[in-house]
């Protein structure tokens, strides 16, 4: 029987000719990388080793969570970074005014190629994927042990395979095909497993899109979301310098073993909005019958803080208003983004609806800071999750959905189909 | 080892946002982070738990984020141990790297209410509901990971790779 891709690369870095699901294997890591909430644990881990780290080139630490330092404690977690990288002399590592959030960064910055094994502290590394790289969250802790060893045990995953087909709406894009699927198999209903995204609709979608489709598969439960590489993924390479000898591109096998396939005709689906308060609670707008009226909207995230996101943002609110009482809060994922959206006019246009505009950090997504909901209040998020509290007071309810639903959104004051509101 | 103590079920998706939510996540101090434990799906549970108490749960518990400040919120409250249906897949690594022990039982989980007696033998993996005289085996830990145990964890795991 042959190996899916995920099956490939574990077996590649564990030097075996091939792996099953089910086998454990202790694999060579391409890339290890924390944040600022979850490196300090793995940096404690290797300094009681008393070792360095095993690559220099291969290690990022990436502080995105809370900065610039939102406050006391968060600037002394940065600054147990900021030493543990100036004492190491480590190279892959960005200060404020540098620094993007991880899962944009990355692939932005050309770091992430096709057929790596890559480990990240923080549960959305599964969004490296999109690239054909196997890629998944860990703790800190095993993070810690790759950081020291270079290596990391791994169970490999059975796959499902999900094959998308057919033109995607007006409106749908990589956000909305992913919020489906979660609806469709429940949020835990890629359990461990590995989640291959294939099909028509999916040769066609756009790097970016992808990125925000494998982004959610830990939303499912899921332990990577993947993409084989092709002429989109090796074009995106190209245009950060990274050239065809850099990296192998696996493919899967033509009788791979899936444990599922399962076959979406992308015809069906119009933009979704996921229900407080979890990712499978997705629903098209047509079926949202009542008004659902919101006190913020917010885009951004490693999800969908990405250029063409805030293109898609841009004109919705072109020649429009937030309306009254409701906060517009926009996050350019990194600064290169940031740069883009300046440059090609979009602030004016964000500025003009009335949208606050901050710098890189991964912020209110996860109720940190930037954009926090009181008591009562109900968001709209582009982000990846509305579990209960996420974006603030617990008693808060958040709405998940795509730039252009929460740019219409922050429009109307209420959850509406940018059809209603674009001039 | 055996673990004894009263049970607190709650439901599917327990996920670690209300486990430890983000807002105290600018340290990695278990006692601080202790207090807040559970705090946004209940917020008497640091008050009304005792030393040994049990956390009892569906599906998925411990989904979302990776921060191992979950498990570790979880055992300095207190709590010996957790059973559920599932877990979600970091968490189960996560818990087992932190040491707070866990147990998948669906049966076990479905059956025992809220402040039951459970005593629990972690060699064995058979739990014990001392209130209805009920007796469950959970999954065995998988065998690589009771290796790594004996390897004294991940840390002793890594000493052991380095020095080779």
């Amino acid at each position: 029987m042959g190996m899916s891709i995920s099956q490939k690369i574990l077996s590649a870095k564990s030097r075996q000719d091939s792996v099953s699901p089910g086998d454990i294997v202790l694999a060579d890591v391409d890339l290890a990388f924390a944040n600022d909430i979850t490196a300090p644990i793995s940096i404690d881990f290797v300094k009681k080793l008393g070792v360095d780290v095993f690559d220099k080139g291969k290690v990022a630490l990436i502080p995105d969570h809370f900065t610039p330092n939102k406050d006391i404690s968060s600037a002394n977690q940065c600054k147990i970074m900021r030493d543990f990288v100036r004492d190491g002399d480590l190279p892959n590592y960005w200060e404020s005014g540098e620094v993007g959030i991880e899962h944009a960064l990355l692939p932005e910055q050309g770091y992430i190629k096709p057929g790596m094994l890559i480990v990240g502290a923080d549960s959305h590394t599964c969004t490296h994927g999109a690239l054909g790289a196997f890629a998944t969250g860990m703790g800190s802790t095993d993070v810690g042990f790759a950081f020291a060893t270079g290596k990391s045990w791994f169970k490999v995953p059975e796959s499902i395979k999900f094959v998308y087909t057919g033109r995607r709406n007006k409106w749908v894009g990589g956000k909305d095909l992913i919020l489906y699927t979660i609806g469709k198999i429940g949020v835990a209903g890629a359990l461990y497993k590995s989640m291959e995204f294939a099909g028509d609709t999916i040769k066609e979608l756009p790097m970016e899109d992808r990125l925000t489709m494998c982004n959610m598969a830990i939303e499912a439960g899921g332990k990577n979301g993947i993409i084989e590489p092709d002429e989109i993924t090796f074009e995106y390479l190209k245009e950060r310098g990274v050239g065809e000898g850099d990296y192998t591109a696996y493919k899967s096998d033509p009788d791979a073993y899936y444990s599922k396939i399962i076959e979406i005709d992308v015809e069906d689906i119009e933009p979704q909005v996921a229900f407080p308060h979890l990712p499978e609670n997705a629903k098209g707008l047509s079926e949202i019958k009542e008004d659902i009226k919101i006190d913020q909207a917010f885009i951004g995230s490693c999800t969908n803080g990405r250029i063409g996101d805030l293109r898609i943002a841009a004109s919705v609110l072109k020649n429009n208003k937030v309306a009254k009482y409701v906060r517009l809060i926009i996050i350019p994922a990194t600064v290169d983004v940031y740069k883009q959206a300046l440059k090609e006019g979009l602030f004016d246009i964000f500025m003009e609806a009335g949208a606050v505009i901050s710098t890189p950090t991964c912020g209110p997504c996860l109720g940190g800071y930037m954009g926090i909901l009181a008591d009562g209040e109900v968001g709209i998020s582009t982000s990846n999750r509305n579990f209960v509290g996420r974006m603030g007071s617990k008693s808060s309810a958040l709405y998940l959905s795509s730039p252009a639903v929460a740019a219409a959104s922050a429009v109307a004051g209420k959850i509406i189909s940018p059809d209603e509101v674009v001039k | 080892m055996k673990f004894k103590g009263k049970a607190w079920v709650y439901g599917d998706n327990v996920d670690t946002d209300v486990i430890i939510p983000a807002r105290y996540l600018n340290t990695s101090d278990e006692a601080e982070l202790a207090k807040h434990c559970m705090e946004d799906i209940d917020e008497n549970f640091i008050k009304k738990i005792k030393p040994g108490d049990m956390i009892v749960a569906g599906y998925n518990f411990g989904s979302g984020s990776s921060r191992e400040h979950a498990p570790i919120a979880i055992k300095a409250s207190g709590i010996s141990c957790v059973i559920a249906k599932s877990f979600a897949r970091i968490f189960y690594r996560n818990s087992f790297n932190m040491g707070l022990p866990i147990f998948e039982s669906v049966e076990a989980a479905e059956d025992i209410k809220d402040t039951d007696e459970i005593e629990i033998d972690a060699d064995s993996g058979i739990i014990k509901n001392l209130t209805t005289n009920k007796e469950y085996k959970s999954t065995p830990i998988p065998e690589f990971m009771q290796e790594l145990i004996a390897s004294n964890g991940l840390f002793g795991y890594a000493k052991k790779l380095l020095d080779k």
